[in-house]
């Protein structure tokens, strides 16, 4: 009796999320393969159906792999692709060296202001991602708060233009996408045995070799926990691009969105989805296997 | 491992279970009775809020009143299916799509009284979208011009041809307002035409020699365009963040009173250029599965009446297609032909129509090349 309780429960456990993960990941990554293979028309909705029914029996079944050709055709997808990649990896990066010390300032304080300084990092999240891009915004412009006061101050004579730039959108990403950096790696630091250090100073380890032969060792996993977090949305990324940068500076999401409301052509958009989908898989595993390697090797 | 695999066929097959439910659903007939509510979907800032409330008192029906700032955006709501609106206001070369697409149902003209408001002409230009207006009827029309600062743009270029698309398409023109800034709005077959009629040839062309002489055009000007935005462009001429707007008449309308609310001296102005220009109507239509249709229908008919338009565009500065409305409307409206233009600049705009797939498809790619300048 008491195994079988003990067996419905591990079923429910595993169940739930399991559930949640085929309710709204797997169905919906399996409508919309659906879609990337059928053909546009005019209609509600918007694309023919894969399957041909009568009778209650199967006619026919309508594959169309041309919306996929159709990505290779025009240098458009691939340079879109590639910039995506480039930006999400430059942000990763800008987050992680941004984020590294803040986890480890957090950590190693004292237990009474960690709480504090951990709600001083989620504290943004209390207002909605969009309104925040938008105080990017005013602050930015030309008629804005930055350079108004530049200009009142005298240090400038004619508005700097930030708006539409490289370094509004990576300012913009790795504002939004900051803590996701920190709060992985600052579980990670959070944890580590501060006797290890001591031990390093005593065998003579300077503070910055300490840091780099033990500190960063032990942190590798929550350094890719936190660049997965990091680098997957920012490669979708529609928002801050479209509200900051500029307008030849074009990612996935934004190619995405084009082909979805402006084109109305809901395969070609699915198809665009599925291939992002593919080129995330890749680093995926990679930082997968690396971090099976890391914690193989503790 | 055997427990996550039974969990995951069990998942499954709930999944199975929710959709063929969600088949059986659609069979289920509608109820005989409305209730007293009515889903109206608008484009934002296109109504005076207290005719809804009006409109309330008289009926007793309750309006869920919600607002969409594209096209694109509303199509694609309607596309999916079960939108659940009762009424919504597509423009007219989307509306046409649309019909073709069975996204509408007729109009119950017998219960549209008041559809003898609506001025004949414009009538006939939207029948070119909906063939003996069975679909849908016109809430406003507008075109797209040149919207500009008044001061700014003196500054900038003393002499500037501010009746003309030259502004825009003319690089010599348009370099001198880089600095101050300028936008073209994010509405391909609109913008591509009025490049078209900048060059003399025929706005609706689908021909692809046209098509590459626009592009041509629009990657020459590229440099000088700051933005290319169809919403926040009104708010930015009014405080001053930019100097020249490829924009709709009644948005720079709206931007010219907040820029007076603002009173930091900013002075706007609207023109439709001497080329001619695009119209738009924005188009009253009930979704073939709208839940309400009755109601539907009065909301509709009371739109149309005589007292409401005039309300109505007073404070939304676009033109009335309401003829038995016009004497009543605020004068500075009526009488400013940018927006109630006079025949001879009435007869030079040409109405945006539908283009098909294909040339969709085309006019998106270059689209993307002029936004991004390669």
């Amino acid at each position: 009796m008491a195994a079988r309780g003990l067996r419905l429960g591990r079923l429910l456990v595993i169940g739930v999320p399991m559930g949640w993960l085929l309710l709204f990941f797997l169905a919906p990554f399996l409508i919309d393969f659906k879609i990337s293979l059928s053909e546009v028309r005019l209609a509600i909705p918007p694309y023919a159906p894969l399957l041909e029914w009568a009778d209650g029996k199967l006619v026919a079944l309508h594959l169309h792999l041309t919306n996929y050709r159709y990505l290779f055709t025009d240098s458009l997808y691939v340079s879109a692709y590639g910039y995506s990649l480039k930006v999400a990896a430059v942000s990763t990066v800008l987050c992680l060296l941004l984020g590294y010390p803040m986890a480890l300032g957090i950590a190693r304080a004292e237990p009474a202001r960690r709480n504090l300084l951990l709600m001083l990092v989620i504290l943004p999240f209390w207002t909605s991602f969009l309104l925040r891009v938008y105080a990017w915004m005013g602050l930015l412009r030309n008629n804005g708060l930055i350079n108004n006061l530049l200009l009142w101050a005298g240090v400038i004579d004619t508005p700097i233009q930030m708006m539409q730039t490289d370094f509004a959108v990576y300012l913009g990403i790795v504002y939004s996408y900051l803590p996701f950096m920190i709060l992985p790696l600052y579980t990670n630091l959070e944890k580590h045995d501060g006797t290890l250090l001591e031990a390093a100073a005593d065998l003579g380890a300077k503070p910055l070799a300490a840091f780099l032969r033990v500190t960063l060792p032990l942190s590798v996993p929550g350094i890719l926990a936190g660049a997965l977090l990091v680098f997957i949305p920012v490669v979708g990324e529609y928002v801050i691009p479209t509200l900051l940068g500029r307008p030849d500076q074009l990612m996935i999401g934004r190619v995405l969105s084009d082909e979805f409301f402006a084109n109305r052509d809901w395969p070609v958009a699915s198809a665009v989805a599925m291939l992002m989908l593919l080129l995330l898989v890749a680093p995926i595993v990679a930082f997968q296997r690396l971090q099976n390697n890391a914690s193989e090797a503790r | 491992m055997p427990i996550s695999s039974r969990a995951l066929a069990v998942s499954a097959l709930a999944l199975l279970l929710a959709a063929c439910g969600g088949k059986k659903s659609e069979t289920t007939p509608a109820p005989a009775a409305e209730e007293a509510v009515v889903n109206v979907y608008n484009w934002s800032d296109y109504i005076d809020t207290t005719v809804l409330e009006d409109f309330t008192k008289e009926t007793g029906i309750k309006v869920n009143y919600d607002v969409f700032d594209s096209n694109e955006l509303l199509q694609t709501k309607l596309l999916s299916g079960k939108s659940g609106y009762d009424v919504v206001v597509p423009s007219g070369s989307f509306l046409e799509k649309q019909i073709q697409a069975g996204v509408f149902q007729k109009l119950d003209k017998s219960k549209l009284a008041n559809l003898a408001n609506i001025d004949a002409a414009i009538q006939t230009a939207t029948a070119k979208h909906d063939a003996g207006n069975e679909h849908a009827v016109a809430y406003f029309w507008g075109t797209s011009g040149v919207g500009y600062n008044i001061d700014k743009v003196k500054a900038a270029m003393p002499n500037a041809p501010v009746n003309s698309f030259a502004m825009f398409y003319d690089p010599k023109v348009i370099a001198n307002f880089k600095k101050c800034g300028v936008t073209i709005l994010d509405a391909p077959d609109e913008v591509v035409a009025t490049v078209l009629l900048y060059l003399g040839r025929e706005p609706m062309s689908e021909k692809a020699e046209d098509l590459a002489a626009a592009e041509k055009v629009l990657l020459s000007i590229r440099p000088f365009v700051r933005e290319i935005k169809s919403s926040g462009y009104l708010d930015d001429l009014a405080n001053g963040e930019i100097c020249l707007s490829l924009g709709w008449s009644g948005d720079v309308g709206q931007g010219k009173s907040r820029a007076e609310e603002a009173g930091k001296g900013v002075k706007l102005q609207y023109n439709i250029p001497k080329e001619g220009a695009i119209q738009f109507f924005d188009m009253l239509a009930i979704p073939a599965d709208a839940p309400h249709v009755g109601n539907a229908h009065k909301f509709i008919n009371y739109l149309l009446s005589k007292d409401v338009a005039i309300k109505n565009t007073n404070f939304v500065r676009y033109a009335s297609p309401n003829a038995a409305a016009r004497d009543g409307i605020d004068p500075a409206i009526t009488g400013d032909a940018n927006i109630y233009p006079t025949p001879e600049v009435a007869a030079k705009l040409s109405p945006n129509l539908a283009r098909s797939q294909e040339y969709t498809r085309e006019l998106t790619r270059v689209w993307t090349r002029f936004k991004t300048g390669k």
